[in-house]
């Protein structure tokens, strides 16, 4: 079946993803999400009941750690990389009133 | 001599027995990346200053016999998603245009304990999202053996430079096919190791749990050489994992007697072209009669690994892309109304369209509602493709594959269809969601001229058996070179 992208669900993919786009980039996007989507839905010939879904190949658990400093104090280059920078901070926009 | 013309073990040993000097191996790499570069671009940062002085310094610790490791001395050309400190790491995005990262990746560190000296960072589609380095910001890197050619991607920097002879061996990172299908395109030879056995630290990520960094050189000897040289359990990546050994170089061995060998009918039917086939099979043939089993079978559930992998893929990058915002590094946007808006603005006009494409997707397939529908069928997939290779292993100890459905395609020719672009991956995805081993080498090449790679699978944890296969083979065919990287130096 044939994906259809609604106007408000990019509104709201863009909302999730942190993206501002244009009228034409929306619409292109719509186009592009709906051929992916229907190529994606082959998937659903394949039956997977009651197989568990693997996000990773191997087992894999938390790996704990005393909570040692063990690198110095690099905040000077770090900053450094700072598009703006404050007071030895990043400097944002004013967030709130 | 021609330095460039040797391969990364044969110039470390001629370093080691002072026939040829470190400052000596880093000028003709420089000279020859100054040659070719402009034709063919394949890095984005050239460190001729930085360098020099570190050959200087290598020098000093081969001659006091502080440094004796088979690449010491060596120059290197670093994929451009590898942190490297205070060089520049753009992952050829403009977001990261000015990054310079505070540390260094822990596979480039264990290059550089070794004494490796890094010549530059190469050139990659936009955070290693594309399979032809067409959607790098910094402009396309062109193939040495058809500049009308793309070098394949998303390593096409790192493939491409080793083909031109700009440096001896670079490293790669390979998320979808990102090392083996450039290698293939380029005529050199890649491996991807087993998800978890070089360390993750330090490289820029796209989808976590896809993501290896591997080897790019000119034959099986460099690639088992380097590979040792950077994997190493690391505390600081959480999905590392110890292995129990790590002696690579050990498995160059001229002999596949008794090997039992793969073919997946799958893999060689429709959509394969027809000179890719043959110069494949030929291969197979050549190791069939120095002693392997070969048989087909059947590996039915590829078709959904690209389907799958994007789904994956794209949700992970999603997430890990969301850092780029603007505050801590990289570019921000000129003019914003308050702090959502400058994340927004920042990230439209720092991300080209295929970053975009995928986060959007990403998004959508984690967002509410559509989650089980997509992302947890997508990961239950990768189970069933993961059970499929288990079964095939326990009948073949190596898969043989095509890297690519054809050798490298025209430059501007991929970009319009993406779909068509992803189905490109069919032979190299699926190795990936099951976090096995693959190894490329070349085999010939089409009428065109253009290289073909084969591609060798094996199980988890088995890289010497592909390795081996690899190398026996390769004893059978001299190592072909490009003529840019034969005109005389």
């Amino acid at each position: 079946m044939a994906n259809k992208i609604s106007d408000e669900t990019i509104e709201y993919v863009g909302i999730l993803a942190k993206l501002e786009l244009s009228g034409q980039e929306k619409e292109d996007a719509k186009a592009d999400m709906e051929k992916m989507l229907d190529y994606i839905d082959t998937l659903n010939e394949l039956d997977t009941d009651g197989i568990e879904p693997m996000s990773h190949v191997f087992p894999v658990k938390n790996v704990f750690r005393e909570d040692v400093v063990v690198n110095g104090d690099g905040s000077a280059d770090t900053l450094a990389n700072a598009p703006l920078e404050k007071d030895n901070s990043f400097k944002v926009p004013k967030t709130i009133g | 001599m021609d330095i460039m013309s040797l391969t990364a073990v044969e110039l470390g040993k001629k370093i080691k027995a002072k026939e040829i000097s470190v400052m000596d191996a880093v000028k003709a790499s420089i000279e020859q990346i100054e040659r070719v570069e402009k034709d063919v671009h394949s890095f984005v940062t050239i460190d001729k200053e930085g360098a020099m002085k570190r050959a200087e310094e290598v020098q000093k610790l081969i001659d006091d016999g502080t440094l004796t490791g088979p690449l010491a001395g060596v120059p290197v050309a670093i994929k451009d998603n590898m942190c490297t400190k205070d060089m520049l790491t753009t992952c050829s995005s403009k977001i990261l245009g000015n990054f310079r990262p505070t540390f260094t990746a822990e596979a480039v560190l264990n290059l550089e304990k070794a004494g490796a000296v890094i010549i530059g960072k190469t050139n990659m589609d936009e955070f290693a999202m594309g399979s032809t380095t067409e959607t790098s910001y910094f402009g396309a890197t062109k193939n040495p053996w058809n500049l009308e050619h793309v070098p394949g991607g998303s390593s096409g920097g790192s493939c491409a430079a080793v083909a031109a002879e700009e440096c001896p061996y670079a490293l790669g990172s390979d998320t979808g096919g990102s090392i083996r299908q450039p290698s293939s395109f380029c005529g050199v030879v890649g491996i991807k190791p087993t998800y978890g056995t070089v360390s993750r630290y330090g490289l820029v990520a796209y989808g976590s749990s896809l993501d290896q960094i591997g080897p790019i050189a000119k034959d099986v000897t460099d690639c088992a050489t380097i590979l040792e040289t950077i994997a190493s359990y690391d505390a600081k990546d959480s999905t590392s994992i110890a292995r129990e050994k790590y002696d690579f170089a050990s498995a160059l061995v001229d002999d596949v007697k008794g090997m039992k060998i793969g073919i997946p009918r799958s893999y060689f039917g429709d959509g394969l072209d027809a000179e890719v086939k043959e110069n494949i099979l030929h291969a197979v043939k050549v190791l069939e009669e120095k002693g392997a089993i070969v048989e087909e079978f059947d590996l039915d559930l590829v078709k959904y690994a690209i389907p799958a992998y994007y789904v994956i893929a794209s949700a992970e990058a999603s997430s890990n892309l969301a850092r780029f915002d603007g505050v801590k590094y990289g570019y921000r946007t000129e003019e914003y109304e308050g702090l959502h808006n400058m994340y927004k603005k920042t990230r439209s006009e720092g991300f080209g369209p295929e970053v975009k494409r995928r986060i959007m997707l990403g998004s959508f397939v984690l967002s509410s509602g559509y989650y089980d529908a997509y992302y947890l069928k997508a990961l239950r997939t990768k189970a069933l493709i993961k059970k499929e290779f288990d079964q095939a292993f326990e009948k073949y100890d190596v898969i043989v594959a095509p890297a690519s459905p054809t050798t490298a395609p025209e430059i501007g020719k991929s970009l319009s269809d993406p779909i068509k672009m992803y189905l490109g991956d069919i032979y190299t995805i699926s190795v990936n969601l099951a976090g096995l081993p693959g190894i490329t080498i070349p085999v010939g090449k089409d009428s065109k001229g253009l290289p073909v790679g084969m591609q060798l699978i094996g199980n988890c944890f088995e890289e010497n058996k592909i390795i081996r296969a690899a190398y026996t083979f390769e004893q059978t065919k001299m190592y072909e070179r490009p003529e840019i990287a034969k005109e005389a130096r």
